[in-house]
């Protein structure tokens, strides 16, 4: 009898998650150890399967939902999220790295060779791919959580969501709402400080425009954002230099489709 | 002879940041192999941060660690500072101090109670340990909410802080804010005190160094504080040099079966940093009542037991906590929250105490305030051969141990150590030989 997919397994008393890292940094599988007040409660409703960095125990799949943190980078890496993919009832996958391909996704911009040279004295013992990838260029992700690191509010929230089987409650506006929710001055129109406020994904709480500085994007684009009109703007309007405009594009989600075309646009446009 | 060799391999690390395996050969004779082979995959941060302006430097290497992104911050704004010819100092100092004592608090809590701990009970890991131990995991979340708390404030968020900039800080906090936490953290502070008392009675395995096994201590050194963001490059062998040198005593090697370097110093080979290195060589610098504490507890400087480092963490944390509520009962917000930053040709160098140890940043940068070329030096980097070092030096002892145990054993040796391992790829793939280390 096939199984319905929509339904967590019932036989077993707690659904079962799995925490997978690739290419990153650590931070966003540790946002959920910093879950200092859930965590145990969290520990309650669901069987913590696979989680290396916090376990040496692991119980074998299938997995009802799994978080993967990170891009892939390796030939490796390519091959084994299929695995996961293969072994997960749900797939969510959790910042930057894992949604944008992360701030190692800049060699996509560069000579990869350069790269090892740079920082390797053999790099005849390196085995890397030309590009850092989204898991969703490999696989089916069925949910996709943004930011550099991600926020551990929101993380338990599409945990909570998917163990529910509702859909997660992850506001899609920009931060400029944030920022407006928090009371704020607005750091471009009051100070003309650059700001991508307007075209990135909330999350953080605008964070950056409530201690000065303007938000680098690190949420990645919201939804339909209109990212060539923001660009326009810093140009005319605040004299930012187009490789500077470029770099805000290209740091840590620089192959999230919004923020790739565009600087992709103006790197061809800079060079004619 | 084929036949007797045995091999011990964990394939997979658990419980220790990033990616990392672990192989063994030994026979009847002795040890003959002892590979820690980090397979996580590069991310070229030297090279990506060629062409990026020296602004972004602490937002993009925090990125390196999402244990650490303080450590990372601080080095690459002192060595920027370095560059630019300017200092911080008075409250703009304190509050980077203040920051990373936050960050200390998180890191080591971090390790203390979700990875190592549970090694000294016999558990898989914390979760499992807070059915029997619910107490001490709770308390222990509880102290390192606290360092969480002192993070999110001056740095805006727990994980790549915000609020760090070359020069100072984007924004200084209020003395008001910072007066909010006190209370949060004298309560945290007895919670430490207690957490102290207990690490000091786990089980630590028989294992001391020894005579020619005593490994060389390397951390920082500051004439009137225990080091953090300051000092000079010091050693138990009478190393004594500042950052700007680093390069000259210290030498990076890459081996077929790491993505992280090898850093050695060209005189005497492998040496040690971190936690342990910063108490053997800095133990007066602690506040009294630290010292108080250890001593009561009959536990001094020198520390040659690498399982003992829980403790060792455990006293920093203290000290940490002791440190935070001075800066701020002496904070007077500062004027401007960073000095003025201009742009020239020069390079700049830095070493700070990261919780796991000496992290080293070089910057060259040119007249626009472009970054032309960057090195950093991760503490696991430099621990990488001293852990096997140690392996080598630990597991004839425990030869009588059945092969589970021992195996278990050498995890555990790895685990003293905390190593960051994402910290310490600068960042590919490796490929050795394939398959010839999987033949046993």
């Amino acid at each position: 009898m096939v199984s319905d997919q929509r339904s967590l397994a019932s036989d077993r008393a707690l659904p079962k998650l799995a925490v997978w890292k690739f290419t990153s940094c650590d931070g966003c599988q540790l946002s959920l150890l910093d879950c200092e007040d859930e965590l145990l409660l969290l520990a309650g409703q669901l069987d913590i399967a696979y989680f290396l960095e916090a376990s040496s125990q692991v119980k074998e799949g299938p997995y009802d939902i799994s978080l993967v943190e990170g891009s892939i980078t390796t030939p490796a890496d390519a091959q084994r999220i299929l695995d996961v993919r293969r072994q997960s009832q749900v797939l969510i996958s959790i910042g930057a790295c894992a949604t944008a391909g992360g701030i190692q996704a800049l060699r996509n911009f560069a000579d990869i060779q350069a790269f090892t040279r740079a920082v390797y004295a053999h790099p005849e013992y390196i085995a890397t791919l030309k590009e850092s990838t989204p898991i969703s260029a490999h696989v089916t992700v069925d949910f996709e959580l943004q930011g550099c690191p991600i926020n551990k509010h929101q993380l338990i929230e599409v945990i909570s969501a998917f163990l529910h089987q509702r859909p997660p409650q992850v506001a899609n506006h920009s931060v400029c709402i944030e920022c407006k929710l928090r009371g704020n001055v607005c750091v471009w129109v009051a100070h003309g400080t650059p700001c991508m406020g307007p075209v990135t994904h909330a999350g953080c709480g605008a964070i950056c425009p409530s201690y000065n500085r303007g938000c680098y994007a690190c949420y990645g684009p919201k939804e339909n954002s209109n990212t060539g009109s923001l660009c326009h703007w810093w140009a005319e309007n605040l004299h930012v230099e187009n490789t500077l405009i470029i770099e805000n594009l290209r740091n840590f989600n620089p192959l999230a489709p919004a923020f790739k075309q565009e600087s992709e646009g103006r790197a061809d446009g800079d060079s004619d | 002879m084929a036949a007797q060799r045995k091999t011990i391999k964990v394939d997979y690390l658990a419980r220790v940041e990033g990616e990392g395996a672990l192989h063994i050969d030994y026979d009847d004779s002795g040890i003959q192999e002892v590979k820690l082979k980090i397979f996580e995959p590069p991310r070229f941060f030297e090279a990506l941060l060629a062409g990026r302006s020296y602004l972004e430097a602490p937002d993009i290497t925090a990125r390196i660690c999402g244990i650490c992104p303080v450590a990372y911050q601080m080095s690459a704004v002192h060595a920027m500072e370095d560059a630019l010819g300017i200092k911080p100092t008075g409250a703009l100092r304190e509050l980077r101090r203040l920051l990373y004592c936050g960050e200390w608090i998180e890191s080591h809590m971090l390790h203390i109670s979700m990875l190592h701990a549970s090694d000294f009970l016999g558990y898989p890991n914390a979760v499992a340990m807070a059915k029997d131990h619910p107490k001490v995991v709770k308390n222990a979340l509880e102290i390192k909410k606290a360092g969480n708390a002192l993070v999110r404030l001056i740095g805006g968020r727990e994980v790549h802080p915000i609020n760090v900039r070359v020069g100072g800080f984007y924004k200084a906090p209020s003395t008001n804010a910072l007066l909010s936490l006190q209370q949060q953290l004298e309560a945290a502070r007895s919670l430490a005190e207690q957490l102290v008392c207990w690490s000091a009675t786990l089980p630590f395995p028989d294992y001391e160094w020894r005579g020619e096994d005593l490994y060389e201590f390397v951390a920082l050194k500051h004439p009137e504080e225990y080091p953090m963001n300051e000092g000079r490059i010091t050693s138990s062998r009478g190393l004594d040099i500042s950052s700007q040198e680093y390069e000259n005593h210290f030498v990076e090697e890459h081996v077929a079966y790491s993505t992280a370097l090898h850093c050695t110093l060209k005189a005497r080979g492998s040496y040690l940093v971190g936690p342990i290195a910063r108490f053997n060589l800095n133990y007066e610098k602690l506040s009294p009542r630290v010292r108080q504490l250890a001593e009561t507890l009959n536990f001094k400087a020198p520390c040659i037991n690498p399982f003992q480092s829980i403790l060792v963490r455990s006293l920093e944390v203290l000290y940490a906590f002791d440190e935070a509520l001075r800066i701020i009962g002496d904070y007077v917000m500062p004027e401007e929250p960073h000095l003025h930053t201009k742009p020239r040709a020069a390079s700049g160098y830095a070493a700070t105490e990261a919780p796991r140890g000496l992290l080293y940043h070089r910057y060259d940068i040119d007249k626009t305030g472009k970054i032309s070329a960057a090195k950093i030096v991760a503490p696991t980097s430099q621990n990488q051969k001293t852990i096997e070092d140690d392996l080598r030096l630990m597991l004839p002892r425990f030869m009588h141990f059945p092969e589970d145990k021992l195996r278990g054993l050498c995890e555990r040796a790895i685990r003293n150590y905390d190593p960051c391992i994402s910290c310490s790829t600068h960042f590919l793939q490796l490929h050795f030989n394939d398959g010839n280390a999987e033949k046993t």
